[in-house]
C-alpha cells in the first residue's frame, strides 16, 4: 500500500502488474483527484476555498466512519446493512436520553457504543456461528433497528441540552488554512469533532487491518475461507469479530452523525448503508473479500460526496439526480470489479 | 540413516469399508519417498490418518522413535508433519511472508519487519524465486507451492507430505520443485511424495511404498522396481498372468470394418491436454486407458463439450458438426456420464423420476414438458429394466445408494436414446453387484449398435469391455491398443513408457 | 402406532405445514384477544358501491400485492439462492410509467393519454428492463443478488421521480381505480381478482413449460445442469425478468390505489415482505427446491401478520421491528446448524427416554 503513490505515477504498463488492492486504490485515487479538480475548474469558487473541503469532511465524518466497518466485513466476506438503522436508532435514543432524561454527553456516548456492541453481538453470533446468510441477518438488524426508533420515538426533535449543544458546535481551526470572506476577513477553515473522531478511526483501522494479525486474518478469511481455517486461523472468531467491530463503528458513526445534525429522528441515516457500501466499493473493497483498504475507502468517500456536489451545483438539484449518481457509481465500480477478478482468471 | 516415522500396523474402517488394513509404512532422515497406489488403495486415508483428519482405529504412529496421538491438522503441524496439497491452501490475497506466518501463534502483534526478513531469509536459502512482500497471487502455481512448502520448512518440519504437488505444473515448474525437494533431503527431511506420475518418482524417490486395496503391497528400493513391475503391483497383476487374456465372445461381433460414426482430430480443450484424434465406429466399445491424472476424462469432456474446447474439429459420419457447449452433443446424439457423481451427476435435492427425465425433457425444449403418466412411464421403465432399488420414483435422488444414483444416471442418458454413450469411471465406488450389472450392460446397448466409450480405474474391466484401448501418459495420447495387444502386460507397459519405449 | 407415527411426520414435512401453522397460530391469537377481527360487514363505499369490509377483506386485499411478488421471488431465490430487494423501488418505477404514460406531462389530465392497458403493458416492459439488468450483474458479471439488486434499491425511487419530473400526477378517470379497489358492483376488492389470474397463470407456466424443472435444477446444481444442457446463466437471468414483470402488475395495483404515486412511500419495505412470504413457504433462501403455494400462502400469512400488528394500534413506522424479529426467529431455526443441533438433542432426549423405559 506504501508504494501507491510510486506506482500512481508509473506508467500504464504498470498497472497491469499491480496487486488487485493496489490497483483499486489507485483507480478510486486517480478518479477522486480528476473529480475534484474537475469540480475546481468548471464550477469555480465555492471549490477553490480549503473550507469547501473540509465541509465535506464535516458533512460525512459518520459516513466515514460507518464506512469503515463496512469495508471491514467486506473485507471479511460479509456484509452489514443494519448500519444506517443502527444511526437512526443511536440519535434517536441519545435524543430521548438527553432530553427527555436530563442525561449526561457521557452517557449518551456509553449509550450509543452500547446499541452498536448489542447489534454488533447479536448479528456476528448469528453469522458466524450459526452460519446464517450475513445480507438476511443485517436486513433483519436494519428493519429491526428502524422500527424500534419509532417505537422509542415517533417524532423528530432537536436536542437542547446545553453541554450537547456546546459540544456540536465547538469548531476545531485547522491550522494553516483558510480563506478570505466577502467582507475581507480572514476566516479560518474549521472541522467539527466528528471529523476528529473518524480521522482517528480511520488512523486506527489502517493500522488494525495493515499491522495486526488479527487484522491479516480479516483479509486471509475473506481471500479464502477454507485456506484460512488450514493455516489455523480461527476462522469463525474472526467472522464474529468483524461483525462485531462494525456494530461498534456503526455505534460511533451513528453518534458522530447526531453530533452533526443535533437532531433525533427516524429518517437520520436513511440511506447510509447503501453510501457506505457504496464507498468501500468505489474505495476498492472487493465484495468477494479479501481485498480492500482503509484508505481507499476514506477517498471512496470523500469521492461520493464530491460527486454528489457536483451534481448538486451543476443545476441539477432535484432530489433524485443524488441517488441515481450513486447508483451510477456503484454500478460502474461493481462491473469494474468484476473485471478485475475475471481478469486473474 | 535414523529413521523419523513409523507407522505400524495402521487399521482404519468407514461405515462399509476397510480403507486400510494393517499398513505399515516408514520414512527415514533426509529421504523422498513415493507412495503409490491406484484410486481407493487407500493412499489419502493413510495421510489423514498422518496429519490428523481421521484418527486410526487401531495401531501406532512413532516419531522419533516415541509414540504420538494426533488428534487434528494443527496437532501435527506442531509435532514437525505438515502438508502441502493438490490445491494451494494458502491465501492468494495476503503476501508471501503472511502466508508463511499467519496462523502460527496467537500473539496479537506481529514484528513485520522480522518477519519479512525471515521469510526472505527462508526463500533465499531454498531458492525460491518470489519476494517477501510479494502478493501470493502475483507468484505462479508453483512458487506458491514452493511458499507452502517453505512454510512448513519454517515451522521447522521433520516430516514434509507432498499430496500430488505436480498435477498443475508445467515441466519447468516440476524441475524447480524437484531441485527444491532435493535440497530439503539433503538438510535431512523426511518427504513423503505422492504422484500419478511413474517419471517423477523415478526422477526423485529413493522409495517406492505400494498400497493396493487397503494393503501394504510392499516397499522397495526404487533401484529394485522397474517401472513394469511398479504398475503391475499397483494394479495387482502379475506380469505373466495368462487369466486375463481376453475371453473370445461377444466382443468378437464388433467388426473393425463398421463405419466410423465419431471422430476427432486434433482436439484440445483450455484443460491443458495435448491436442488428439480419436473415432469410434459404430457399435464399438472402446476406452481410455491411463493412470488417473492422466487426462481420460479432459478428453471425453471435450468431446462432449463440457470444458472449454480451443482447437480442434469433430465429424459425425464424415460431415463436420459444431459442438461449443453440451446441448450441441447431446443433439448429435452423444450422452456423457461424467466422473463425480455428486457434483456434476444428480441433482440431489431432485426426485429419482426428475432426474432421470432431465435431460431427455432438456433435449424436447422448455415448452413441453413431458405429462405426469409419460415422466412416470419413463421412470418407471427405466427402474425395472435397470433395477434400481429405491422407494419409489418420488425419493429425492441424494438418499439412494451410489450405485442407484449412477444407475439413475445411466438411465437418464439411455432415455435420450444416443448414438454415442460416454461412460466415465461408472463403476468407481459403486458395489460389486452393480459393477458387473454396469459391464453387462454396456456389452448389451453395444451389441444393439450403440458405440461406446467406457473409461476406468480398474484395468480387468476395461479388458472384459473394451474391443479398443487409447492409453494415455501425462495428459496426452502414447498409444492405441487393440485385438492380441489388449492384455494386462501391454497396457502396463505403453502406460509405463519409459523403459518398454526403450526396449522396442 | 407405527403407521400412524409416520402420517403425522408426514404431515409435518410438508411444506405447505409451515405457512398454514403460521396462519393457524394468528388466527387463534386474534380469536382470543378479539374475535371481532373476524367480522366481515356489507358496507358502501364513496362512490355508493357496495363493498365489503373487515380485517380479513383487507388481508386479502393488500396480501394479494404480496403474493404476486411473492410468486416472482419465490423464482429468484430458488435458482440463483440470493433475493432482489429492488422489487419496491421497481414498483415505484413502474408504477410511475404507468401514470407517466396515462397522463403525458400534464400532471392533472382531464383526460388519459391512451388506453390503460397500453400503459400497463409498457410499465410491463420497464419492469422486465429492470428485471433484466439485474439479472445481467447477476448472471452474467456473478455479483451476488442482493449486492446486484442494491443498486436499483437505491436509484430506483429516484428513477421513479425523474421519470414524471418529480411531479405527482393525479389520474381523475374513476375507472383507473378499479385495479386498486373495487369494481362496481363487485364487492370483493380487484386485488384478489388479480393476484388469483397471476397464480393461474403461474400454475399454467409451471405445468406447460419446465421453468419448475429447470429452476429448480440450476438452483440445486448449476454445474450438473449445464452438463445436462441447460444453460444456468439465462435461466438465473430469465426469473429476474419474469420477477420484473409480476412488479409491474403490483406497480400497477399500488398506483391505481390512490390514483397517484408517492415516489419516496410508495411499497417501502415491501422487499421485506416479499423475501420473508418466501422464507415462511418454507422455501430455502440459499436457492434449490420450491413450492409456490407454500409461498403464496406465506404473502398472506405475512399479510395476517401486519393486519393483527395494526389492529393492535402498532404504528406502520414501527411494524419492521416485529417482522424483523419473526425473520431472524425463521431464519435461526431453519439454518443447519441450529438444525442439527435440535435434532441430536432431539435424539438424546429420545433415547434418554428410551433407556428409561429400558430400565423400568
Amino acid at each position: 500500500m506504501e508504494k501507491t503513490a510510486k506506482q500512481k505515477s508509473g506508467l500504464l504498463s504498470k498497472l497491469s502488474g499491480m496487486t488487485d488492492s493496489n490497483l483499486l486504490l489507485t483507480i478510486t485515487v486517480v478518479v477522486f483527484i480528476l473529480m475534484y479538480i474537475g469540480a475546481m475548474v468548471f464550477l469555480g469558487k465555492g471549490f477553490l476555498k480549503p473550507q469547501a473541503f473540509f465541509n465535506i469532511l464535516n458533512e460525512n465524518a459518520a459516513l466515514i466512519i460507518l464506512s469503515c466497518g463496512l469495508s471491514l466485513v467486506m473485507i471479511t466476506g460479509g456484509i452489514d446493512i443494519s448500519v444506517g438503522g443502527v444511526t437512526a436508532l443511536v440519535t434517536m435514543s441519545c435524543a430521548v436520553y438527553l432530553d427527555y432524561h436530563n442525561g449526561s454527553v457521557a452517557g449518551a456516548m456509553l449509550l450509543a457504543l452500547g446499541i452498536g456492541l448489542a447489534f454488533g453481538l447479536v448479528q456476528g453470533y448469528l453469522v458466524a456461528y450459526l452460519d446464517i446468510q450475513p445480507f438476511i441477518v443485517t436486513l433483519a438488524g436494519m428493519f429491526f433497528a428502524k422500527g424500534m426508533t419509532t417505537i422509542i420515538n415517533s417524532d423528530p426533535f432537536n436536542v437542547a441540552n446545553e453541554k450537547f449543544v456546546a459540544l456540536k458546535n465547538t469548531r476545531v481551526n485547522v491550522p494553516g488554512m483558510g480563506s478570505y470572506n466577502k467582507k475581507g476577513i480572514y476566516v479560518n477553515a474549521y472541522v467539527e469533532i466528528g471529523v476528529i473522531i473518524a480521522i482517528l478511526i480511520v488512523i486506527l483501522m489502517f493500522m488494525i487491518l495493515r499491522w495486526t494479525k488479527l487484522g491479516r486474518s480479516f483479509y486471509a478469511v475473506g481471500g479464502n475461507r477454507q485456506s484460512a481455517l488450514m493455516l489455523g486461523i480461527n476462522v469463525k472468531r474472526t467472522r464474529f469479530l468483524s461483525q462485531l467491530f462494525c456494530g461498534i463503528l456503526a455505534g460511533i458513526g451513528g453518534f458522530v452523525y447526531f453530533l452533526h445534525v443535533g437532531s433525533g429522528a427516524a429518517t437520520n441515516g436513511a440511506g447510509a448503508e447503501m453510501n457506505a457500501i457504496a464507498s468501500s466499493i468505489i474505495g476498492g473493497t472487493m465484495l468477494t473479500g479479501g481485498v480492500g483498504n482503509i484508505i481507499g475507502t476514506l477517498f471512496g468517500v470523500l469521492s461520493l460526496s464530491t460527486i454528489k456536489n457536483i451534481v448538486a451545483s451543476a443545476g441539477l438539484d432535484q432530489a433524485w439526480w443524488t441517488g441515481i449518481t450513486v447508483a451510477a457509481m456503484l454500478c460502474i465500480f461493481l462491473v469494474v470489479q468484476s473485471i478485475v477478478v475475471a481478469r486473474k482468471k | 540413516m535414523k529413521k523419523i516415522l513409523e507407522l505400524k500396523n495402521i487399521h482404519k474402517s468407514f461405515p462399509g469399508v476397510l480403507a486400510l488394513q494393517g499398513v505399515d509404512f516408514s520414512l527415514n532422515e533426509g529421504e523422498i519417498h513415493a507412495l503409490m497406489g491406484e484410486n481407493g488403495a487407500g493412499k489419502s486415508t493413510l495421510i489423514k490418518v498422518l496429519t490428523g483428519v481421521y484418527t486410526k482405529d487401531e495401531g501406532q504412529i512413532m516419531l522419533d522413535d516415541e509414540e504420538v496421538h494426533i488428534k487434528s491438522p494443527q496437532d501435527a503441524q506442531r509435532m514437525g508433519i505438515s502438508t502441502v496439497y493438490q490445491e494451494i491452501t494458502l491465501c492468494p490475497n495476503l503476501s508471501v511472508a503472511e502466508n508463511m506466518y499467519i496462523g502460527r501463534n496467537e500473539a496479537l502483534l506481529q514484528n513485520w519487519k522480522k518477519m519479512n526478513e525471515g521469510a526472505e531469509k527462508i526463500l533465499q536459502s531454498l531458492d525460491i524465486p518470489a519476494k517477501a512482500t510479494q502478493q501470493l497471487a502475483s507468484c505462479s502455481i508453483a512458487v506458491q507451492q514452493m511458499v507452502a512448502i517453505a512454510r512448513a520448512v519454517d515451522m521447522e518440519c521433520k516430516v514434509l507430505i507432498l499430496d500430488e504437488p505436480t498435477s498443475s505444473l508445467d515441466e519447468q515448474e516440476v524441475e524447480k520443485l524437484f531441485k527444491l525437494m532435493r535440497d530439503l533431503r539433503s538438510r535431512g527431511v523426511g518427504i513423503i511424495f505422492v504422484t500419478h506420475f511413474l517419471d517423477q518418482v523415478y526422477e526423485v524417490c529413493d522409495k517406492i511404498t505400494v498400497l493396493r486395496d487397503g494393503k501394504l503391497v510392499g516397499e522397495y528400493a526404487i533401484a529394485d522396481l522397474p517401472r513394469v513391475e511398479l504398475v503391475s503391483k499397483m494394479l495387482g497383476k502379475e506380469l505373466d498372468d495368462l487369466s486375463d487374456i481376453k475371453e473370445k465372445d461377444k466382443e468378437e461381433v464388433k467388426e473393425d470394418n463398421s463405419e466410423i460414426l465419431f471422430e476427432t482430430k486434433g482436439l484440445a480443450s483450455d484443460q491443458g491436454i495435448k491436442p488428439f484424434d480419436f473415432h469410434i465406429r459404430k457399435g464399438e466399445v472402446n476406452g481410455f486407458t491411463g493412470l488417473l491424472g492422466s487426462g481420460r476424462s479432459e478428453c471425453v469432456r471435450a468431446i462432449f463439450g463440457a470444458d472449454k474446447v480451443i482447437s480442434g474439429t469433430v465429424r459425425k459420419n464424415g460431415t463436420e458438426i459444431k459442438i461449443n457447449k453440451p446441448i450441441d452433443a447431446m443433439k448429435n446424439g452423444i450422452a456423457y456420464l461424467p466422473e463425480d457423481r455428486k457434483i456434476d451427476g444428480i441433482i440431489g435435492d431432485l426426485s429419482v423420476r426428475e432426474n432421470i427425465i432431465l435431460a431427455l425433457q432438456v433435449m424436447k425444449g422448455f415448452f413441453k414438458p413431458f405429462t405426469k403418466a409419460e415422466a412416470n412411464k419413463f421412470a418407471d421403465e427405466y427402474i425395472k429394466l435397470l433395477s434400481i432399488k429405491t422407494a419409489s420414483a418420488d425419493t429425492p435422488i441424494k438418499s439412494l445408494s451410489g450405485g442407484n444414483q449412477q444407475k439413475c444416471i445411466i438411465a437418464r442418458w439411455l432415455l435420450t436414446h444416443p448414438e454415442y454413450l460416454i461412460l466415465d469411471e461408472p463403476t468407481r465406488g459403486i458395489d460389486v453387484g452393480t459393477k458387473v450389472d454396469i459391464q453387462k450392460l454396456v456389452l448389451k446397448l453395444a451389441s444393439e449398435g450403440m458405440s461406446i466409450t467406457f473409461i476406468s480405474s480398474e484395468t480387468d474391466e476395461m479388458l472384459r469391455t473394451c474391443s479398443r484401448l487409447i492409453v494415455m501418459r501425462d495428459r496426452k495420447v502414447v498409444g492405441e491398443l487393440s485385438g492380441d495387444e489388449l492384455n494386462q502386460t501391454m497396457i502396463m507397459n505403453t502406460i509405463a513408457g519409459g523403459e518398454s519405449d526403450a526396449e522396442k | 402406532m407405527q403407521k400412524n407415527k409416520f402420517q403425522i411426520s408426514n404431515i409435518f414435512r410438508n411444506q405447505i405445514f409451515i405457512p398454514l401453522a403460521a396462519l393457524i397460530l394468528l388466527a387463534l391469537f386474534n380469536l382470543i384477544m378479539d374475535p371481532s377481527f373476524f367480522k366481515i360487514s356489507m358496507g358502501q363505499n364513496a362512490a355508493g358501491n357496495p363493498v365489503l369490509s373487515g380485517y380479513l377483506i383487507t388481508i386479502l386485499d393488500y396480501g394479494s400485492e404480496l403474493a404476486i411478488l411473492a410468486v416472482g421471488m419465490t423464482l429468484v431465490t430458488a435458482a440463483s439462492g440470493g433475493q432482489d430487494i429492488s422489487v419496491g423501488a421497481g414498483i415505484a418505477i413502474t408504477g410511475s410509467v404507468i401514470l407517466r404514460m396515462l397522463c403525458g406531462t400534464n400532471s392533472r389530465p382531464d383526460e388519459l393519454r391512451m388506453p390503460i392497458i397500453c400503459a400497463f403493458l409498457i410499465a410491463v416492459i420497464a419492469g422486465m428492463l429492470c428485471g433484466a439488468f439485474n439479472g445481467v450483474l447477476v448472471s452474467w458479471f456473478k455479483i451476488q443478488p442482493m449486492v446486484a439488486t442494491l443498486i436499483l434499491f437505491t436509484a430506483g425511487r429516484s428513477i421513479a421521480a425523474w421519470i414524471n419530473n418529480n411531479e405527482l400526477p393525479i389520474v381523475s378517470e374513476p375507472s383507473f381505480g378499479y385495479f386498486g379497489n373495487f369494481i362496481p358492483g363487485i364487492p370483493v376488492p380487484t386485488p384478489f381478482f388479480i393476484a388469483v389470474a397471476v397464480m393461474i397463470v403461474t400454475a399454467l407456466l409451471l405445468k406447460f413449460t419446465n421453468l419448475g424443472l429447470y429452476v429448480q435444477a440450476v438452483g440445486i446444481n448449476a454445474k450438473s445442469s449445464r452438463l445436462n444442457g441447460l444453460n444456468p446463466t439465462f435461466i438465473k437471468f430469465l426469473t429476474f425478468v419474469l420477477l420484473g414483470i409480476c412488479v409491474a402488475v403490483a406497480g400497477l395495483i399500488k398506483v391505481s390505489r390512490l390514483s397517484t404515486i408517492n415516489y419516496s412511500v410508495v411499497a417501502k419495505d415491501i422487499e421485506m415482505d416479499a423475501i420473508l412470504a418466501v422464507a415462511l413457504g418454507g422455501n430455502s433462501l440459499s436457492g434449490g427446491k420450491f413450492n409456490m403455494t407454500a409461498s403464496i400462502i406465506g404473502a398472506y400469512v405475512i399479510q395476517f401478520l401486519t393486519t393483527t400488528l395494526y389492529k393492535f394500534n402498532v404504528k406502520s413506522t414501527a411494524l419492521p421491528a416485529y417482522k424483523a424479529v419473526v425473520v431472524i426467529l425463521l431464519v435461526v431455526f431453519s439454518a443447519p446448524v441450529v438444525r442439527e443441533f435440535i435434532s441430536s438433542k432431539w435424539k438424546q432426549f429420545k433415547n434418554s427416554g428410551k433407556m428409561q423405559k429400558e430400565v423400568a
